[in-house]
């Protein structure tokens, strides 16, 4: 069978057609997200909002409102409780966040087990994207399109919140309202990730995009082409792999995004293990072309003139400091 | 007087940060802020800022209301570098242009005007050839600049220093000093927290010294006499023994 095939056969399927553009949505507005949600440090936070968004999907259900207004009033109703628990005892944030979203996310699978329809709702927690409907892919689509014109009308305050928020707070803006629009966000695009990767993997998507990314580029803009790009290179080929192995595509979709961020992690041209440790080599070797190391995104510096000569042998020592982590942060409390 | 705090008391639960502090920082004058560690100069920061909530007192910046001063672009902050993210993907050009995101629309397009603030601020901190160079990989000095930098597009009058002087060269401590001066000069009002006791004569026109209150707050040379720096610093320069307080 040609490559070619490989590639059309499915498509002779509306249901594959369906989940190649509900995902291609889904992909986007989640990488895009991600890129903010690693450098303020949320990866935690994402992962319980995603979660704890559970019960408000499931109720509204019930009810029969749209899944993403549970998911909100869940989103904030968890962050909330956070927020109380970390501020009027002595339980840390990580074990408070680790209450608050394991207790909201029970709740739905409490609520999913005594509700009538239960098989609909089940896809909920692993995704099923191959069975997105007409009508989910409306709902994915419009509400990947409200993620998505925010984050980009936008993006220069979310980044300065990310950045800097004290001077967001010193130029009059709300370091406060700019967390919550972020926030709101999250729990909108995890409710858009749900359907395709289930509540379980949502975070995957939320975090890996931006971290990969982040290890590629020193440039924000280029984060948010990088990340959608590799998300959605990730998510359709997880997708047709699913179609040709027979196997989960929420899970191929999170492995294949996965192994990009390993390859990534290992070979990217500056902030890859492998490069750093020639850098460090060739600086030990006192080669001198080893500090300057290869540029990337670090651009045209003053030759000649003397603090940048000075700063050309900063570039690597800094990198070597920031780096090791991964770059997937540290979680911290949602500011403001 | 541009920036006035009077009877301002902080507290952190139990803890007061700081209490009953008055305050009148003059314009046109560089202000050095001394005191050790927990002595309340974040706390005090962080109230012109309006990041915490005073227990008591009031601030008034430019002689209006905080909140109003901070829209109108009026307050420029330098972080602790601590504060900073150095690997964020940011470059310095970046930086500088967030002092423009007040003057700017909805969607914070820079427009042409923007880009001549940034690149004249650039341009007095000597960043120019800098501009594109990722935030973390300047030197400790040329960090600092490119957030005075910052200040200076913004157009702000107050300008706030958190330890701008820590890990800093002296080629660029130098500069950053002269550039203070240079805005103290064209009447904006300078407040530096500072460590570096050695530099602030030629930095400051005057100084405050903080230890939870107010000790002092007047001529650089008199603030530096053994006698107030032991109150500042709990030393007791008579005795050369901890006062009772600090032995605690």
């Amino acid at each position: 069978m040609s490559p070619l095939e490989l590639i059309l056969e499915p498509l002779q399927y509306e249901f594959m057609v369906r989940a190649l553009a509900a995902t291609t949505a889904a992909a986007i507005v989640c990488a895009l997200l991600s890129c903010w949600l690693v450098l303020v440090g949320w990866s935690l936070m994402g992962d319980a909002v995603s979660h704890a968004v559970l019960p408000g999907v499931v109720l509204s259900y019930i009810i029969g409102v749209p899944f993403a207004v549970g998911a909100i009033v869940f989103g904030v109703l968890a962050v909330a409780l956070i927020g109380a628990i970390r501020g009027t005892s002595r339980v840390k944030e990580d074990a408070a966040i680790g209450i608050v979203f394991t207790t909201l996310f029970a709740l739905g699978l409490v609520l999913i087990s005594v509700t009538p329809s239960h098989t609909d709702l089940g896809h909920i927690l692993f995704g099923n994207v191959l069975g997105v409907s007409s009508s989910d892919l409306i709902q994915i689509g419009v509400l990947a399109g409200v993620a998505f014109v925010a984050l980009m009308l936008k993006r220069r305050d979310l980044t300065l919140y990310a950045f800097d928020p004290t001077h967001a707070q010193a130029i009059g803006l709300s370091p406060r309202r700019l967390g919550a629009l972020l926030l709101g966000l999250l729990a909108v695009t995890a409710v858009v990730a749900l359907q395709i990767v289930g509540v379980v993997l949502v975070v995957a998507m939320l975090i890996i995009p931006g971290a990969t990314a982040h290890l590629l580029t020193d440039r924000f803009g280029r984060m948010l082409l990088i990340a959608p790009t590799i998300s959605v290179l990730a998510s359709v080929t997880g997708i047709f792999l699913s179609y040709w192995v027979d196997a989960s595509s929420g899970g191929l979709i999170v492995l294949v995004q996965g192994g990009i961020f390993t390859a990534v992690y290992l070979l990217a041209p500056r902030y890859g293990v492998l490069s750093r440790l020639v850098i460090a080599r060739r600086r030990n070797a006192g080669d001198p072309a080893g500090a300057g190391g290869p540029t990337g995104a670090g651009g045209p510096t003053g030759a000649g003139d003397p603090a940048g000569a000075a700063g050309t042998a900063e570039p690597a020592r800094t990198a070597g400091a920031a780096g090791p982590r991964g770059e997937v942060r540290i979680p911290t409390a949602p500011r403001g | 007087m541009s920036i006035e705090v009077s009877g301002l008391t902080v507290r952190y639960g139990p803890v007061t940060a700081v209490e009953e502090i008055d305050l009148s920082v003059r314009s046109g004058e560089v202000t050095g802020l001394v005191g050790m560690n927990g002595s309340g100069k974040s706390t005090l920061f962080k109230s012109l800022m309006g990041m915490v909530t005073p227990s008591a007192g009031d601030v008034r910046l430019a002689g209006s209301d905080p909140a109003r001063a901070r829209r109108r672009g009026l307050v420029g902050y330098v972080p602790q570098s601590e504060d900073v993210e150095w690997s964020f993907p940011v470059c310095v050009r970046d930086v500088v242009m967030m002092g423009r995101y007040g003057h700017q629309g909805l969607t914070r397009r820079p427009r042409s005007s923007d880009h001549e603030a940034v690149a004249a601020a650039l341009e007095r901190v000597e960043l120019t050839d800098l501009a594109d160079r990722q935030i973390g990989q300047l030197s400790g000095g040329q960090r600092k600049r490119a957030f005075v930098a910052r200040g200076l597009a913004q157009g702000a009058s107050i300008l706030l220093l958190d330890e701008p002087f820590a890990g800093v060269d002296t080629r660029s401590e130098a500069t950053i000093v002269g550039l203070l001066r240079e805005l103290a000069a064209a009447d904006c009002t300078v407040l530096v927290s500072t460590h570096d006791l050695h530099a602030l004569p030629q930095l400051a026109d005057s100084t405050i010294l903080l230890r939870r209150r107010v000790l002092f707050h007047g001529d650089v040379a008199e603030a530096l006499t053994p006698q107030m720096l032991g109150r500042a610093f709990g030393l007791d320069p008579l005795t050369r023994e901890l006062s009772p307080e600090e032995a605690r």
